[in-house]
């Protein structure tokens, strides 16, 4: 182990160059896709669990809702809801149902919104209770929402891609094009990596020839480049990482959560979640082109 | 110590065989000069011994082990037990004498307790140990050639492979390599050199394998480099 940090440390200094491009390669590239993480776990959140089940919401009337099926300061009463669960159970184009009362709306909503400032005014009998519902064609919803419309008791039927598909769109693009980018510039720290080690190992092909000559097993010959280009990597992971931790800190908790409060925001357990897949890529692109470059040399 | 049954090496892209059909056995303990022209097939001898190479077909067999169907993770094991040395020394250049046998050790993980009484203990073997901290570049041809062959047996092998060691030498020093080898031998070592000097082969009267072209052509006890 002493030989491989000895090791280390004169590789370290010899490419010190090359390490610092592949350092900067590699943070640049990993900061990417860690940001393109984010957004895809800014889209779940936001798309909740229901977004790929449900087509339609149909929301009822409650005490504080106004709408051309409701009377004024009253609720649904239990009949009109159970005249829409038995008009929707005989609908054709339903294909499930789903029913949410205001007490499981909130406790999806506290989840969801568990840090923001909005929940603490918030109270079950703010929430409306609702039918989800996923139709048997999706694109055939004027139906369902014609007849739902018409009845008592019912407030409003929303289409939810509609509202939320624009949103999602932006959002999806922002993605892709982060892990498009990042995934470039991986490529390219890959084959700095795979060059970096090769000149290494080239400039110490005496010693490796004479490692191997007196009988220095493969894993002792390749460990100090292992070593080496793990290091840069995970120097760049750990850059990359503090870049994903001053986003998360100023831009979304410093600016945007004030800015948008009624949003549900990521939150440092999906930064979290980030880091370590940025570390883990970083490991696994580090290890591939380092194994590749000295197999031939280190070969017995 | 060493038997080759039937070996034939061919390498990749060459249709003439660099050995063909070669038989030979070398016992513990003995001195072998392998001789022949350059390309007879000296070089890849050795190298199916250190197992550099892998025979064609037929069987080399290194202290009673098939080295043609050892496993990778077992070849430097194999490399433990055998000392090489060459014509051009192969000294690392930024390290003393003393580092550069040292590293044979170090590399293998040898402990440091033993790597330092077995550094000093070989180059004294080999009459360098007033030249320990000296830069090999320093040396002269043949006090390279004594600081490689420290390194060759630092780990006391039992078979030591010399490449044309004298190639690079005049021959008075020359004749201190060849009596270090004999030491070495002496000492219970099987020493197995390729050679193209005639006066070492005829001073030494040792046993002879000649090579040409590939086959074995004459295999003789206390032979003489050509015939007489």
């Amino acid at each position: 182990m002493r030989h491989a940090l000895t090791e280390l440390v004169s590789g370290l200094r010899r490419n010190a160059s090359m390490n610092l491009a592949v350092l900067v390669t590699m943070w640049v590239s990993l900061s990417l896709f860690g940001m393109g993480v984010l957004v895809a776990q800014q889209v779940d959140l936001i798309k909740g669990r229901w977004y790929d089940r449900i087509e339609l919401n149909v929301f009822l009337c409650t005490a504080a809702t106004q709408g051309e099926n409701c009377t004024p300061g009253q609720g649904a009463s239990e009949e009109e809801r159970e005249a829409v669960r038995t008009a929707l159970e005989a609908h054709p184009q339903v294909a499930e149902l789903y029913y949410q009362s205001q007490e499981e709306v909130f406790a999806e909503f506290q989840e969801t919104y568990a840090d923001s400032p909005v929940l603490a005014s918030m109270k079950p009998e703010h929430m409306q209770d609702l039918f989800r519902i996923k139709l048997v064609n999706p694109e055939d919803y004027q139906n369902v929402v014609a007849a739902m419309s018409q009845m008592s008791g019912v407030q409003n039927v929303q289409d939810l891609r509609e509202f939320l598909d624009p949103l999602f769109d932006w959002l999806n693009w922002g993605r892709w094009l982060a892990l498009g980018a990042s995934a470039l510039l991986l490529g390219a720290a890959t084959l700095q990596i795979g060059n970096t080690i090769r000149m290494a190992v080239f400039t110490r092909r005496r010693e490796i020839g004479i490692m191997r000559l007196v009988g220095a097993s493969k894993t002792y010959i390749m460990l100090p480049f292992l070593l080496e280009s793990l290091l840069v990597a995970l120097s760049g992971a750990a850059l990359a990482c503090a870049t994903l931790a001053a986003i998360q800190q100023f831009a979304i908790i410093e600016k945007a959560k004030p800015a948008l409060q009624g949003f549900a925001w990521i939150g440092w357990e999906h930064v979290a979640i980030a880091m370590i897949w940025v570390v883990g890529v970083a490991i696994f692109l580090s290890m591939i082109p380092t194994l590749v470059a000295t197999r031939r040399f280190v070969k017995v | 110590m060493i038997t080759f049954t039937d070996v034939t090496k061919t390498y990749p892209g060459q249709k003439h065989p660099a050995l063909s059909g070669v038989n030979a056995s070398i016992s513990d303990g003995e001195f072998v000069f392998l001789v022949g022209p350059s390309g007879s097939g000296k070089s890849t001898f050795l190298r199916l011994v250190l197992r550099e190479a892998r025979a064609t077909s037929g069987r080399v067999e290194v202290d009673g082990r098939d080295v043609g169907r050892m496993g990778g993770w077992r070849i430097p094991k194999l490399r433990r037990r055998i000392g090489t040395v060459f014509q051009d020394f192969r000294l690392l250049p930024g390290k003393t004498v003393h580092e550069n046998v040292a590293f044979a050790l170090q590399v293998i993980g040898r402990p440091g307790r033993e790597i330092r009484t077995a550094v000093p203990r070989t180059l004294e073997l080999v009459g360098l140990a007033d030249k320990a901290d000296r830069m090999p570049e320093e040396l002269s041809g043949g006090e390279q050639q004594r600081a490689a062959l420290a390194r060759a047996v630092v780990n006391r092998p039992k078979v030591l492979l010399a490449d044309e060691p004298t190639g690079n030498l005049d021959p008075t020093t020359s004749v201190g390599i060849m009596k270090l080898l004999d030491q070495i031998n002496r000492d219970g070592t099987t020493v197995l050199m390729a050679t193209h000097d005639s006066t070492v082969v005829d001073q030494m009267r040792r046993r002879v394998i000649e090579l040409n072209d590939g086959q074995l052509i004459r295999d003789q006890a206390q032979g003489v480099y050509g015939y007489q």
